[in-house]
């Protein structure tokens, strides 16, 4: 693997590592599947590559994106809340509907972002080669979605959402409309799953409709990976894990894709059976191994 | 304080698995009065405070708390004027967060909740003088993970994050049920030193009939959803086992010695 390559996969986990954060809010606090981020992703990369090319400042095309996440998130969230749908079944059918939504935004199945302005443009005017840029924007916004929802996460309101994913049966009798603090989460964990695909169209220089799949089980995948790796001791902990596990996935599957075995060797298109796989193990060996403690 | 007027609550509405859990109830309890329950299983005493503290809607009838008239208040509302002990120890804890997290949650029963420091600094001086009140040496673990405690502590627990803040009704679902019996009755009079001191308003289910005439001072008890007795102060006190056995049939007006009672 190059020092290119290398750079490349950590700019990659940096930037899913903010999707993974989303995936971490819902899949792990809120005990919430939620496969919605598979359309928010793409919402995120067509709003804000359309409001770029209407003239949008970048930044702000970003936080149109944040919003536009948010929606999607509260969609599937009152879909299970109020109308007592499956969270799975209602999250897939906002995933559905985006996939039409993406398309309508950007009056077609992609958008090239070329010679626009973009986010990294005040970095690379400080004289940063552009292929270290895009990892300095997407370090510092991986820093600074951590920190926020770390410290969002300790406020009152932060402490309603964690006790309604462990207890909701507790928290209600405290006083708190669980309704509203999944809506409140779902919402807000698309909201960064759609940053996140913001960000990567404004790096690729493309917004394309089919750019979200798979995403939750790359998310999910860095979750995992974390926790086994940084461990969850505390949630701040179990956060930072999720961005340095999206990390390290993005590097071992940029090692694979490098692998030759003789003739064969993997291909682009075999990502998603290997992250599946990867998933798969990391899902079931905790069970593996307490049948071998068993025995 | 509580008024119920004629509440009925049906489950299975119009299937052939219909049942009347509440029948009619009319019941007027004043401040200060602390209320047993007892009642034979399927009687309607989790039905009757799951039905106060908004679980469910009335079919029928009305309910007022204070001045509030509550009828249609969701439950998550209702937590502004009512607290609640569950019988299931881990139901009333968040095993992930810290006593001092558990006990932050508790401070904001029924208020809003917004972008301040969930836990405060200040908090936690007046947490830790509370939880040396319970005895458990658990004021010395604020940062401990609610999970790592036993049933009992979790128990005391819940006891105190139900009245850090005086509700206006305690209800107490066979809060120590599934407790181990020293643990039980530690629980018990944990409950009955923090009812007296604070003068609250309070309902407790109870299987055992000595706990259910020795603490409080009235006792009623239900069967097949309708209060068939009600007994406070003087009467009482002198009341026996036997007598409530007693007056158990006579109110039935038939012999009921079945199983199913579970009286003892």
């Amino acid at each position: 693997m190059t020092w290119y390559a290398v750079l490349g996969a950590v700019e990659q986990g940096l930037v899913y590592g903010i999707m993974a954060i989303g995936v971490y809010l819902t899949f792990r606090i809120l005990d919430f599947p939620d496969l919605t981020v598979d359309g928010s992703l793409p919402l995120g990369a067509a709003i804000s590559a359309v409001a770029i090319t209407s003239g949008i400042n970048p930044y702000l095309a970003l936080l149109l994106a944040i919003g536009g996440g948010f929606a999607a998130g509260i969609v599937t969230a009152i879909l299970n809340t109020k109308f007592k749908i499956l969270h799975l079944l209602a999250s897939i059918l906002t995933m559905i509907a985006l996939y039409s939504v993406n398309i309508r935004i950007m009056g077609g199945p992609n958008i090239a972002l070329l010679g626009t302005p973009t986010v990294f443009d005040p970095v690379i005017a400080l004289g940063i080669a552009p292929h270290y840029a895009g990892l300095l924007v997407f370090g510092a916004g991986a820093l600074i979605v951590s920190a926020a929802i770390i410290w969002f996460l300790r406020t009152e309101l932060g402490q309603a959402i964690l006790a309604t994913g462990d207890n909701p049966q507790m928290i209600t009798a405290l006083g708190v409309n669980t309704h509203f603090i999944i809506i409140i989460g779902v919402g807000l964990s698309n909201a960064l799953v759609a940053l996140s695909g913001a960000l990567i169209a404004q790096n690729q220089g493309a917004a394309d409709v089919g750019m979200g799949i798979g995403t939750i089980i790359a998310g999910l995948a860095s979750v995992i990976v974390g926790e086994t790796i940084f461990g969850t001791k505390s949630m701040a902990r179990a956060i930072i894990a999720a961005v340095l596990g999206s990390v390290v996935y993005r590097l071992a599957i940029a090692l694979a894709l490098g692998l030759e075995f003789g003739r064969f060797s993997f291909n682009p298109s075999d990502l998603n059976l290997i992250t599946a796989l990867l998933v798969i193990g990391a899902l079931i060996a905790p069970n593996l191994k307490r049948k071998m403690v068993a025995k | 304080m509580i008024t119920i007027e004629s509440g009925t609550k049906f489950f299975h509405k119009g299937s052939v698995n219909e049942v009347r859990a509440l029948h009619d109830i009319n019941l007027e309890i004043a401040e200060g009065e602390f209320v047993t329950v007892i009642g034979s299983n399927g009687a309607g005493k989790s039905t009757l405070l799951n039905g106060i503290a908004g679980s469910f809607f009335l079919d029928t009838g009305s309910i007022s708390i204070g001045e509030h008239e509550v009828t249609r208040w969701p439950e998550y509302k209702r937590a502004r004027l009512i607290a609640r002990v569950f019988q299931d120890p881990l139901l009333g804890t968040c095993p992930s967060a810290t006593i001092e997290q558990n006990l932050a949650l508790a401070m904001r029963r029924g208020k809003r909740r917004g972008l301040r420091p969930g836990v405060r600094v200040r908090d936690r001086s007046y947490f830790r003088q509370e939880l040396e009140k319970i005895g458990l040496g658990l004021e010395s673990r604020l940062n401990d993970r609610v999970g790592l405690l036993s049933g009992g502590q979790r128990q005391a627990l819940t006891m105190l994050m139900a009245t850090l803040i005086k509700p206006e009704v305690l209800l107490l679902d066979e809060h120590i049920a599934a407790l181990d019996p020293k643990t039980a009755v530690q629980i018990l009079s944990l409950t009955n030193e923090i009812v007296a001191a604070q003068s609250l308003t309070a309902l407790m289910i109870t299987h055992n009939m000595r706990h259910a005439i020795t603490f409080g001072n009235r006792l009623i008890m239900l069967h097949q959803g309708s209060i068939i007795l009600d007994i406070s102060g003087k009467q009482k006190k002198e009341l026996g086992v036997e007598d409530l056995l007693d007056q158990f049939y006579r109110a039935q007006g038939e012999a009921l010695a079945t199983d199913s009672m579970l009286l003892t």
